[in-house]
């Protein structure tokens, strides 16, 4: 794929306008379709296209195995974090309502962070899905 | 207008589906295949459900079909010829589910109808007051984030446990270890059939690159480039 200069070109201008389209469909989640889940999802098909493009080796030099891996864990706990938040400052569990004084720019910041850790898991989680798929040798005896 | 838009998107699911069950090439199927969760994601915009079409396009169009291709890519592209075998019994044990399912729809209520018990439970309450106890005018967001913050939560922690599951069985536990152990050496002649190229030219491309040792991320894209120059 290395040599395919017109590939090469276009996906160097399709990246960073997915990964914009991935960021506007997170934050603008509260107002149109879209949320965290599809967000990461997008993020994710970006990451994908960068290592079809550039190559495995590349892909695992900007986004780190170690990196993902953490990502994924730090999405989930940013989820549950905000529920322990909202119980420490004596709502219920995921009762957003309780994180700022108004409790409507409560839910609002809430939800925020609740998305933005969907977003973070599900991307990371596409991702390694697929480098796993990637990094690995082809069976023997497969056809060609 | 949206009777029509259903009848064709539904004949077009249904030929696309009798086309992935009958092909041998199993490129294109997962091809087809992306191309039926396109339709569905269609049909669902044609329902009005807009965040679940968007899903729909995105993971079932989009990455699965990546994956797909990716395994594709580990194995083979063509289904083995089974041995020819009596298909009567499977035929009949089709038609009856399908009969069972369809004699179950009767009873439900229909499309839209604003007295179905889905309809009369809380979803008077989220459409009515969302606005002033949440406050954002996407009422599917103030849902699935803030009312049934729950359940989303215990989706998120799904796709967490199915990433773990995904690592422990291929990665053996930590992928940064394994995919540098397993990497395919570079001996993957190109232009393979199908999807498999490219995966397998992906894994190998990258090499010349290493030798720049360019270790840092903002860097990495560029010091692909200079090498092949």
């Amino acid at each position: 794929m290395t040599r395919h200069i017109i590939l090469r070109v276009m996906a160097k201008l399709l990246i960073p306008v997915i990964m914009v389209f991935a960021l506007y469909v997170q934050f603008h989640g509260d107002y149109g379709p879209g949320g965290g889940f599809q967000a990461g999802v997008i993020f994710g098909a970006a990451i994908v296209l960068y290592t079809l493009m550039f190559g495995l080796d590349e892909a695992l030099r900007a986004f780190p195995p170690r990196v993902l891996e953490a990502v994924i864990a730090i999405g989930v706990l940013l989820y549950g974090a905000v529920g322990v938040a909202t119980m420490l400052l004596g709502g219920n569990f995921l009762d957003y309502g309780h994180l700022l004084h108004d409790p409507v720019q409560g839910q609002h910041r809430g939800i925020f962070l609740v998305e933005l850790g969907v977003g973070l898991t599900v991307a990371a989680v596409m991702v390694t899905l697929f480098l796993l798929f990637a990094g690995r040798p082809r069976a023997r005896g497969s056809d060609e | 207008m949206t009777a029509h838009l259903d009848v064709i998107l539904i004949t077009f699911m249904a030929a696309v589906a009798v086309a992935v069950a009958r092909l041998r090439d199993l490129f294109a199927a997962a091809m087809l295949l992306g191309m039926f969760s396109l339709l569905s994601a269609a049909a669902m915009t044609v329902m009005d459900a807009v965040d679940v079409a968007f899903t729909e396009a995105s993971v079932g169009a989009g990455i699965s079909t990546i994956l797909m291709l990716g395994t594709l890519a580990l194995t083979s592209s063509k289904e083995a010829p089974g041995r020819p075998r009596r298909t009567t019994f499977a035929l009949l044990a089709a038609l009856a589910t399908g009969v069972l399912l369809v004699y179950g729809t009767l009873d439900m209520p229909h499309y839209g109808d604003p007295a179905a018990p889905i309809h009369n439970h809380v979803a008077p309450h989220y459409i009515e007051q969302s606005w002033e106890e949440i406050g954002i005018p996407n009422v599917v967001t103030s849902v699935l984030a803030s009312y049934r913050g729950y359940d989303t939560f215990g989706e998120t922690t799904v796709i967490f446990a199915a990433a773990v599951g995904v690592l422990l069985l291929l990665g053996g536990g930590h992928i940064s270890r394994r995919i540098s152990v397993l990497r395919v050496p570079s001996a993957e002649e190109p232009g393979a059939a199908s999807g498999a190229g490219q995966l397998g030219e992906a894994s190998g491309a990258g090499q010349l690159g290493e030798a720049s040792g360019a270790g840092q991320l903002g860097e990495a894209s560029g010091a692909g480039e200079e090498n092949e120059a």
